[in-house]
């Protein structure tokens, strides 16, 4: 497990069906050497069966899967060298932990020494040296997790696969082993595809997100890129809390637009190079409710829309709230609690403001 | 003595009928049985004796026991492929797989043992073909002889081995077998590294329950053995109902529960079950 450079994976095209259905429809994607990937989705998106098709598993329907820009759809899983983590680990339950870390090892036929060797040296990796002779229903669940991770990664395999590794462990630890398992990729340098349907561990641990639905790849991108500037209604509500607000454009310039929204005008701001759509034509904006802030008296802002507050929550390290607009329907906005000047009330008459680049087009999904 | 601090009493009550019914009919009349052993023909263990001095009755216990162990073995083999297949088959087939294990069951012992001797007798089904062929010019002996009893014995106790077997690899998780596909196995070392293993304590169920089976069997071997070949429980019969040794015969069956008991006994305590089963300590 030495600075080994991570290889590149390719997709083209991957099509599975399964009669009529299509379980995943012509995702291409790359994922470069060392990347962290994550495929999102929710469940029967299509994410696990692409993991399966990398694994091999699963065969394609149509397209091929590349390792560094060769053609591996052909070859047995056996054949592929990658490491891969299942969802509930897999561990086998008759072997202990040093047996089961060995096993890739034994199946390659390496010596005695050589496999004792590395077996300790995937445990350190994963601070379970002490468990090496227990059987693995003798561990915790994060402790079987680990086990997992220092069998998939013993053999040094050309790309780390992880199927939900994380969904069986309670929050807390869920958390641990996020941090770690960030760490971990960071001090091996290999390339992870990761699984999940949970957005927050999408968010902390991957380079790069690729959120999929009805088999179909949606939008990839850096976790920042993708939560600030999701390219579709199911983008922003998969991935982090938004509001929609429906529109019809007007005045549309080089660098944003004028939304005409129920009674409000918005400015909405687009990145360079961004074309504005035509004049007249529907919008639909996502904006984060961490994105609105409620104006102080005389405090001005880009889009001012005025409300009152119908039902809050206080979060600890924030407070949600509900608030009725005047032209705009129900907003929600969460507020840090630092703020302190404010004291959030049912009721309470709001003028809530975001600038202009906090609302993003989004298109509206095709079913 | 209150009713509360004996809160056995009414239970005992509950199972006393089933219990009087067990007594009565069943182990009453075996004890009675087996008690002529040491009162027949005179008081004491001069039948026991017999064990040790008595070449016939040796060389019975022995027949029985090879034959036994034969046919474990040929129908452990047997089951154990096929339940490997059931396990591997899409669910539709699995259906039809387990019917045909099944079917053979609700077939009368009789009509089974008569249907092997048409097919293994001399002028039966195989000898006549493979003397049509050529490839034989005589008949080959493949009844009234230990291999016709093994045979119709391995035929009889597969669906007995096949099923808890089945039971234990369906609980396998297939997980467990694309894991070790994913790291590297070929089948043939997922199959000898992980799924064999994960498999035993249904073989060893399946050999326990098998060996047991067997030792009694008494329609199959009589049929198929032709009187030449005596198994345990044929030679009781013929002590009794022809020779009317009582004393002998019931020695035999007296030995024969014993071996039974004896089996079960060190079966119980050479395999941890739960061990095998790989639960934690």
């Amino acid at each position: 497990m030495s600075a080994a450079t991570g290889h590149a994976l390719g997709l083209r095209g991957l099509t599975r069906r399964y009669g009529s259905f299509v379980a995943v429809d012509d995702v291409s994607l790359e994922v470069g050497q060392g990347e962290f990937l994550t495929l999102l989705g929710p469940s029967g998106s299509g994410k696990t069966t692409i993991l399966m098709a990398v694994a091999g598993f699963v065969a394609p329907s149509e397209g091929a899967v590349l390792l560094d820009g060769q053609d591996i759809t052909p070859l047995p899983p056996e054949k592929r060298n990658f490491g891969m983590v299942f969802q509930g680990y897999a561990l086998f339950p008759h072997m202990t932990v040093a047996e089961n870390v060995a096993f890739p090892l034994r199946v390659r036929g390496m010596s005695r020494a050589e496999r004792d060797e590395k077996v300790r040296g995937a445990l350190d990796l994963v601070q379970l040296a002490a468990f090496a002779g227990r059987l693995p229903k003798q561990l915790s669940g994060g402790q079987q997790q680990r086990v997992a991770l220092a069998r998939a990664l013993v053999f040094d395999p050309n790309l780390l696969l992880l199927d939900e590794p994380l969904s069986a462990l309670d929050k807390k630890l869920r958390a641990e082993l996020q941090e770690e398992l960030k760490a971990l990729h960071r001090r091996i340098g290999r390339t992870f595809i990761n699984v999940t349907h949970d957005q927050e561990e999408a968010l902390s641990l991957s380079d790069r997100i690729a959120i999929l639905n009805h088999g179909k790849l949606v939008q990839a991108g850096a976790p920042g890129a993708l939560y600030d500037r999701p390219r579709t209604r199911f983008v922003a509500d998969f991935l982090g809390k938004s509001n929609f607000l429906e529109g019809v454009v007007r005045q549309p310039h080089p660098g944003g637009f004028m939304l005409e929204a129920g009674a409000a005008q918005l400015v909405v701001a687009l990145p360079d190079g961004e074309p504005p759509p035509a004049a007249g034509a529907r919008s639909l904006l996502s904006l984060r409710p961490e994105k609105i802030t409620v104006l102080a008296e005389g405090e001005a802002a880009e889009n001012i829309v005025e409300g009152r507050i119908v039902s809050w929550a206080y979060l600890g390290a924030g407070f949600s709230l509900r608030i009725e607009t005047a032209g705009l329907g129900e907003i929600r906005a969460n507020l840090p609690t630092w703020r302190s000047a404010f004291a959030p009330a049912e009721g309470l008459p709001v003028r809530l403001g975001w600038r202009a680049e906090a609302a993003v087009p989004v298109a509206e999904d095709v079913a | 003595m209150s009713s509360v601090g004996r809160p056995g009493i009414g239970w005992w009550l509950l199972i006393l009928p089933a219990f009087a019914l067990l007594l009565v009919f069943y182990i009453a009349p075996i004890v009675q049985v087996l008690t002529i052993s040491v009162t027949e023909p005179s008081l004491g263990f001069g039948n026991y004796q017999r064990i040790l001095t008595s070449s016939a009755v040796q060389r019975v216990i022995m027949t029985t026991l090879r034959i036994c162990l034969i046919t474990t073995v040929l129908a452990l083999l047997l089951g154990y492929a096929i339940a490997y297949a059931i396990t591997l088959a899409s669910p539709r087939a699995r259906g039809w797989w387990v019917l045909a294990v099944l079917v053979p069951l609700w077939i009368s012992v009789l009509v089974r043992a008569f249907a092997w001797v048409t097919l293994l007798r001399r002028q039966g089904l195989i000898n006549n073909t493979l003397i049509e062929a050529g490839v034989i010019t005589d008949p080959l002996p493949l009844v009234w002889n230990e291999f016709g009893i093994v045979v119709g014995m391995v035929h009889y106790m597969v669906p007995f081995a096949v099923l808890p077997m089945l039971s234990s690899m369906r609980e396998i998780d297939p997980r467990l077998l694309a894991a070790a596909r994913g790291l590297g196995a070929s089948r043939g070392e997922v199959f000898r590294h992980v799924f064999l293993p994960l498999s035993l304590p249904g073989v060893i169920a399946a050999a326990v329950l098998v060996f047991i089976f067997t030792l009694g069997f008494y329609i199959t071997p009589a049929i198929l053995g032709g009187g030449k070949t005596l198994m345990v429980a044929e030679w009781i019969s013929l002590q009794i109902l022809d020779l009317i040794r009582w004393g002998l015969g019931t020695m035999m069956a007296t030995v024969l529960v014993l071996a039974i008991l004896v089996t079960l006994a060190v079966f119980s305590r050479v395999v941890d079950l739960r061990r095998i089963f790989g639960a934690g300590a």
